[in-house]
């Protein structure tokens, strides 16, 4: 049972990850492989506040949230007059920025040892420290993540959003300033990443940079390919199918030393054939 | 027909558009009357499409002034013509390509600011007009089609109901009956026909001189990024530099 919520809360975590990517990516158009450094920026200040100032998980987790927000909109801000392949390039560069953060700051984040001693939640004397209970918070959060998503796709918010994915420069014309829009939709997603930083830290109570390497980002990157862009309920099944992966594998009878490598090569393979043969990714409305 | 300064709701004062050494719209200077369809004609290089798209902040401006609206604009900020009152078509059509046809039109009917945007989803007044607008071109029964999925003909029309969803002052069509059916010509036309009695102004590109001397109202011809000629259509478009210019020497 508790292999199942484990694997039950990594895939509430993950899902809400490519849901918030998929907001900007399949929104916007804009590749962007980085949500791994806002991922662990919202497990980093958890962690600390959590760790170092005692704070309890739901503001701590609120507070990353809104850093993370606020880095989010900085970085749309600074990135506006980069597109395609150079957006992406500096998305990466990013993510290396922020990680090499994590790994320098020694006198606060604790450099490559990470930080450890992460308590789980509790709120008003209901402790969220069992697995079972910490499952359901994950789906609650889960929940909250993917009805926000949904309204503000279906929003006239996420109409714009997709139509500067098509066509910016036509979609000023009709006297939208898409750089607000841009701005507004990372520091959204980058909030709900933050989110899934602060369930991860919480829940294995162990962090280091290591964790949210740029590999991570695209592995989360894989989550929307999968599912599909611009596809909320794509992102669900992208997570799914991403997190159940490796287990699948782990029943596949490779041997214990080349498994973990086995699993990327197939992480990899998945990706390549899925934008050969099916760009929009499972249940996409979008191709690139 | 002379022009009525009073009448005069665009005006470009000796604008300049240069790409290196060459010059598109060079020195250019003419005045757009309030409630007429104007066509913008010459042969291809002239500097139409190029000036359709400085009038719309796609281009930025090298020398010169546009007059709108009691503003004196050096600088063109593609978002914020519409509070000039302008809006347009494209040459080469741009639609919002795997959006649905009917949200091609909504995009234009809803809210702009990026907060109220967030909090807002279609109403019934909305797609009331979004219907409207599907009707007078013929694209309502298309309205769940992907705009990509469109034949070219019904992509310029979506992207002619799109400027008309617009309600502005003033319309720049650049070859909006290029490529179209003769049915879909008649319903353009219905368009312009439309936008002109509610008092709207239409600056038209195009090639089509017959199409010209049947709608327009008044023709400036352009050469070399240089006005040529201007005047009524029939006066203008048989005088021998225009041939010329269009045909050579």
């Amino acid at each position: 049972m508790n292999y199942i919520l484990h694997l039950g809360t990594f895939f509430g975590i993950y899902a809400i990850l490519g849901i918030s990517l998929n907001l900007l990516v399949g929104g916007t158009g804009l590749i962007w492989i980085a949500h791994a450094a806002i991922f662990g920026l919202g497990a980093y200040v958890l962690a600390l506040l959590m760790t170092k100032v005692a704070l309890n998980f739901f503001l701590a987790a609120f507070l990353g949230m809104c850093i993370a927000g606020i880095v989010g909109c900085i970085a749309a801000w600074v990135f506006a007059r980069l597109s395609g392949d150079y957006y992406m390039l500096a998305s990466v560069a990013f993510n290396y920025i922020i990680v090499s953060v994590f790994i320098n700051w020694e006198s606060l984040t604790n450099g490559p040892l990470g930080i450890s001693g992460i308590s789980r939640p509790s709120l008003f004397g209901i402790s969220f420290a069992g697995n079972e209970s910490f499952f359901a918070l994950t789906f609650l959060f889960l929940g909250l993540v993917y009805v926000s998503a949904r309204l503000i796709m279906h929003s006239s918010f996420g109409r714009v959003i997709k139509a500067i994915r098509e066509d910016e420069e036509a979609i000023r014309v009709f006297g939208y300033h898409t750089l607000l829009y841009k701005i507004m939709i990372s520091g959204i997603a980058a909030a709900m990443a933050a989110l899934a930083g602060a369930l991860f830290a919480s829940y294995i109570a162990f962090i280091d940079p290591s964790n949210f390497h740029v590999m991570e980002s695209i592995f989360i990157l894989g989550i929307v390919v999968v599912g599909g862009f611009a596809s909320i309920r794509g992102s669900l099944l992208g997570a799914l199918i991403l997190v159940l992966l490796p287990e699948v594998l782990r029943f596949a009878g490779f041997p214990q030393d080349i498994s973990a490598h086995m699993q990327q090569l197939v992480y990899g393979i998945v990706l390549i054939l899925f934008m050969l043969y099916r760009p929009q990714g499972l249940i996409g409305e979008y191709k690139f | 027909m002379t022009h009525n300064k009073d009448m005069t709701i665009l005006e470009i004062k000796n604008l300049q558009k240069h790409f290196g050494g060459v010059y598109a719209v060079d020195g250019l200077s003419l005045k757009i009357e309030k409630g007429r369809i104007t066509a913008l004609v010459g042969p291809n290089g002239s500097g139409k499409s190029t000036l359709i798209n400085v009038l719309t902040g796609l281009l930025p401006i090298d020398g010169g002034v546009v007059a709108v609206r009691g503003a004196e604009l050096q600088y063109i900020v593609s978002q914020k013509i519409p509070d000039y009152g302008i809006t347009r078509t494209f040459q080469n059509v741009r639609l919002f390509e795997q959006m649905p046809v009917l949200d091609n039109i909504l995009l234009i009917l809803t809210e702009r600011n990026v907060f109220g945007a967030l909090f807002e989803r279609h109403g019934e007044s909305h797609l009331k007009k979004a219907e409207e607008v599907l009707r007078l071109v013929g694209l309502w029964e298309k309205r769940s089609e992907l705009a990509i999925n469109l034949s070219y003909g019904q992509r310029k029309l979506l992207e002619i109901g799109r400027a008309y969803a617009m309600n502005s002052d003033i319309y720049l069509f650049d070859e909006p009956f290029s490529g179209l059916f003769p049915a879909m010509v008649k319903t353009v036309e219905e368009v312009f026909h439309a936008l002109k009695a509610s008092g709207k102004t239409i600056i038209l590109v195009e090639h089509d001189m017959g199409l010209i001397r049947r709608l327009t109202d008044y023709v400036f011809v352009l050469d070399s990024g240089k006005l040529l000629a201007e005047g009524i259509p029939d006066e203008v478009l048989g005088r021998k530099e225009v041939v010329e210019a269009y045909l050579g020497e």
